[in-house]
């Protein structure tokens, strides 16, 4: 600690600095030439969430010393020459579903409220090994499900840009810890849109990669077949960035994909001329705020104007996805959260009068509504009798969804339209009507179902200044092309901060 | 009884595969070592962990699968079977249900001199259980997940069985493909190979199945068959009765000789069965099948053929060597050594069998290696030891497996081919024994015995006992 404190005395020059206001390759660039050093990066979002995080509830766990003992390392490797990339030394934050050896990791749950992993996750190491240093475990819907973050057992993460509003889910913690300025980027997963959706209502960047792109081994599932961790962060180069450290085969995870193109970062060209982007006619229909449809459509102005070739079409299919989705993922997650049963590990209850009882209380008592929800429905369709009629048939629906987006693919590179129907919803709305929630995620789910990369990024705001998020999605390994065509549009656009934030420090 | 019943049985045999490592993750799957010492993330279902298929687990199950005519299933999957039990951590199994690797299998077994085809409807994949443990002092049970994701096949056979026998003919059949195959030690006492009994009885004559029962936990092929004649008692008398047979699980108690309802099918739990999402299809290539199907060794039956025209042993000595992998592989070792394979048959039919009564054990037990059962052979037909010493030194071998040269040398046992020390052991013998030496000259053959007795045991043993004889003949 002599150590730290006699650093941050040294180089008082840089606390002028606005650190946690930089993005994460900004950072990165300024710790390589010695501007600024590991620890003040990474004591800057300390102090950022010490001072900030009572308001938004961002975090479930901040790791203080475990960071600035990484800080230490870290430095020392850049010293010696060991670490160059762009993330060294650089502050993350993770989504409280990645295992973390030694970190509570909660998924937001009761259940899990006192789980403290023995290894830690693929992804999370892939940032380790570029020099990251991990800051803390974000907030969530519980076990990341849900689009408000407001079924955590630690509470809901308030949306910085109006702390009335849910920051969206289940990502929320990740993207509004970014938004407020707590860290400079952080890790979501999504598996019907919970980096996307979290990202657009908190005014970020966010990427959701092709299905096996990045392992998915230490990550708490949820949906297998349709989880993938992905970054969020200030801005599409920062996203790329991330992504090109985290995605790698790993044979640990059967789903991982063995690709030789995870150099995202030389897809940030400011150029979309010729570039085929396609916006589904059936996108922008009743239920869509016509602001946010005002929006989507500027930006294909925008691009346009900058080269690219935009029409509209129809992809078809797009009334099946939720029902789908909603079917895949809780057959999955009713099988997946079993292991949750107090014996092993977890919340157990405290008095039981045999295993039964056991098992029945400790699940009762540790999980969410929103949970038990899902639990149940997907106990429902895979059983005796209904599977056909529910399970196989959503399958059928997933496979002819993604013969749409194939049929949709030869024709363009792009696929362009809102991430939400509607920006930040107010706190509370969703609680009392799930169906109204689940049908929120009606533009992200089909993306999801058929495996393909989608990044959502600002391109605009709605008349009470809440952000309002443009959704592109590739082909399957194309998110070169999507993170090209996001660049290109967020040249035209200077990156916003919400009032609360902007106004830090006057 | 007044009527006629029939005895319709069809089995579901698991069987631990011999993998050096687990099935979806890389611990050890060997039997024993300390509670969850052969653990990890994987095994014991922490959150986040993800399965990876062992290809050895594919090959073997597939070897299998060729070896009892099977059709290889070319796209299979994995399926989870969910039900919550402490020594399941997952509390799903990773199984197949709908795409089971082999189908529509037959062995041929020979029971009570006649001889059948058992058809197998399926043998599928699937991950093992940990251990409970119960601890009577705390009043409470701990899971040891050492065993947690070894490797199982269940093999399912038709209804085609019809008694205890032919049970056993075919549990037999199985275990020695398997055992050959090198895919498991199928020892039924040890849970590497367990079987399931399906019974039912209906009326001699009758097409339609009666009402079967599943009765589990049989440990030997004794139990087994205990069970089976017990079972068909009960419901035959249930019958006569007049009373309904449950459909349910039945758990055999051995020492009780005695079986009782586990579950009936009213209370069945619905597994939700469904495609496991962590794991990908499996596709076994033409190429794959090749490399599995050119890998396959040499059966019992082309075994017994060949034993009989290339060694000329008698149909019982052919018998009891390839009833065992073991055996017939230290059998084969042995002659590649290059022993006589007439006298490696000897040794084993007579001192090795006798050995293994003498101690009570199986053939799949014998630990000695070849080289040293070689070794005897040889000194054994050199003459450098004689009869006597040779089977004294084998059961060194068979318990310790020792090397016989360094062992004769050390403890002296090597005959003694001094003939000047051997001749005067022989007159001394003579000058010794007049009473003998008379009754020889007078005709008696049988006196000489007494004095080659004489002289080995002034030899200690160690001449060689035809040499004797033909000294003392010269001297008398």
């Amino acid at each position: 600690m002599a150590a730290i404190r006699c650093l941050r005395h040294l180089t008082r020059e840089a606390d002028k600095m606005n650190i946690t206001g930089m993005t994460a390759a900004e950072i990165g660039r300024k710790i390589k030439a010695k501007e600024i050093s590991v620890i003040e990066a990474v004591t800057a979002c300390l102090d950022a969430i010490e001072q900030y995080d009572k308001e938004y509830n961002c975090f479930v766990t901040v790791d203080r010393e475990g960071a600035l003992k990484q800080a230490i390392e870290v430095q020392k490797k850049i010293d010696a020459g060991e670490l160059t990339g762009p993330l060294a030394g650089v502050p993350i934050a993770i989504k409280d579903n990645m295992c973390q050896e030694g970190i509570l990791t909660s998924c937001s749950s009761k259940i899990l409220s006192d789980f403290v992993p023995t290894y830690t996750a693929e992804a999370v190491l892939k940032l380790m090994e570029a020099g990251a240093v991990i800051i803390g475990k974000t907030n969530m819907d519980e076990f990341a499900m849900g689009s408000t973050t407001e079924t955590s057992y630690y509470g809901e993460t308030k949306n910085p840009w109006d702390i009335t509003k849910v920051p969206g889910g289940s990502s929320g913690g990740s993207a509004a810890a970014v938004a407020a300025e707590e860290v400079p980027c952080a890790l979501g997963s999504d598996t019907g849109g919970s980096i996307r959706q979290p990202a657009s209502f908190c005014g970020v960047t966010g990427i959701k990669p092709t299905y096996g792109r990045v392992s998915r081994y230490g990550l708490i599932a949820y949906g297998s077949s349709l989880d993938q961790i992905g970054p969020i962060a200030k801005d599409v180069t920062d996203c790329a960035t991330i992504l090109e450290a985290i995605s790698q085969y790993d044979k640990k995870d059967s789903t991982s994909v063995n690709r030789t193109d995870n150099d995202f970062t030389t897809a940030l060209v400011d150029d979309v001329k010729g570039m085929k982007i396609g916006l589904p006619r059936d996108y922008f229909t009743e239920g869509l705020d016509s602001e946010i449809k005002d929006a989507v459509y500027k930006a294909a102005e925008v691009l346009k104007s900058k080269g690219a070739i935009v029409e509209e079409f129809d992809l078809g299919m797009v009334e099946y996805a939720i029902p789908a989705y909603y079917i895949i993922a809780s057959a999955e997650a009713s099988s997946n959260l079993e292991r949750f049963d107090g014996v092993k590990y977890g919340y157990r209850t405290e008095q039981y009068t045999d295993l039964h009882n056991m098992y029945k209380k400790s699940r009762s008592e540790g999980f969410g509504a929103e949970v038990k929800r899902r639990i149940m429905l997907g106990s429902f369709v895979l059983s005796s009798g209904y599977y056909d009629a529910y399970y196989v048939k959503a399958l059928k629906v997933k496979a002819l969804i993604k013969q749409a987006y194939d049929k949709a693919f030869e024709k363009y590179d792009v696929i362009m339209g809102p991430v939400a129907p509607t920006t930040a919803l107010d706190m509370g709305a969703s609680l009392s009507d799930p169906i109204k929630m689940y049908l929120g995620d009606v533009y992200t789910v089909p993306v999801n179902l058929a495996g393909l990369p989608g990044i959502s990024l600002p391109c605009g705001y709605d008349s009470d200044g809440m952000p309002i998020g443009l959704q592109m999605v590739g082909d399957a390994f194309h998110e070169k092309t999507i993170i090209r065509a996001a660049y290109a549009f967020e040249q035209t656009k200077e990156y916003k901060r919400p009032a609360g934030v902007s106004e830090r420090g006057l | 009884m007044s009527k006629a019943y029939e005895t319709v049985i069809g089995l579901e045999v698991h069987v631990e595969l011999a993998t050096k490592t687990k099935i979806f993750c890389g611990c050890s799957t060997a039997f024993g070592g300390a509670p969850n010492t052969h653990t990890c993330p994987v095994c014991t279902g922490m959150p986040g962990s993800l399965p990876v298929l062992n290809k050895g687990v594919v090959e073997k199950a597939v070897a299998v699968g060729l070896a009892t005519n099977c059709t290889i299933t070319r796209n299979c999957k994995f399926d989870r079977k969910n039900y919550f039990y402490p020594d399941n951590p997952q509390n799903y199994q990773i199984s197949q249900l709908y795409y089971p690797i082999c189908r529509d299998g037959k062995v041929e077994i020979e029971a009570e001199g006649k001889k059948k085809f058992v058809r197998i409807h399926e043998i599928h994949m699937e991950e093992d259980a940990g251990k409970l443990v119960h601890d009577p002092y705390t009043d409470s049970s701990l899971v040891d997940f050492n065993r947690s994701g070894v490797p199982l096949i269940e093999i399912v056979s038709e209804p085609d069985m019809r008694s205890a026998e032919e049970v056993i003919a075919y549990l037999e059949k199985l275990r020695l493909i398997i055992q050959y195959l090198g895919a498991s030690d199928c020892k039924l006492n040890e849970g590497s190979m367990r079987a399931d009994v399906n019974l039912s009885v209906r009326e001699v004559g009758s097409e339609t199945f009666g009402t079967r029962t599943e009765t589990k936990n049989l440990n030997s092929f004794k139990a087994i068959a205990r069970a089976i004649e017990n079972e068909r008692e009960r419901q035959i008398d249930l019958i006569e009765s007049g009373e309904p047979v449950i459909q349910e699980t039945r758990r055999w108690d051995d020492t009780k000789e005695y079986s009782y309802a586990m579950r009936s099918k009213e209370d069945a739990q619905d597994y939700r069965y469904f495609p496991d999402p962590d794991l990908v299809p499996i596709h076994i290539s033409d190429e794959w099948l090749e490399e599995i199907k050119a890998a396959q060794p040499e059966f019992r039956d082309e075994k017994k053929l060949r034993y009989k025209e290339e060694y000329e042993l008698p149909d019982y000595d052919i018998d009891i060597i390839t009833n065992t992998k073991r055996m017939a592989d230290l059998f084969e070792e042995t002659i590649a050594l290059g022993a006589n394979p007439k006298k490696v048959s000897n040794w084993l039919m007579v001192e090795t069998m006798r050995l293994m009564k003498e101690h009570q054990m199986d053939a799949d037990a014998l630990a000695f290696s070849a080289e040293n059962f070689a070794k005897l052979i040889k000194l054994a037909d050199d003459k450098v030891i004689n009869g006597t010493v040779a089977k004294e030194v084998f059961e060194k071998i068979f318990t310790d497996d020792i090397d016989p040269e360094v062992y004769v040398k050390e403890h002296g046992l090597a005959t003694v081919n001094d003939e000047g020390a051997l001749k005067t052991a022989c007159e001394e013998a003579i000058r010794n024994n007049p009473k003998a030496v008379e009754d020889y000259r007078g005709g008696k053959e049988k006196a000489l015995g007494a004095l080659v007795g004489q002289v080995m045991k002034a030899m200690k043993g160690k001449a060689d006992p035809s040499s004797v004889n033909k000294l003392l003949k010269e001297l008398l």
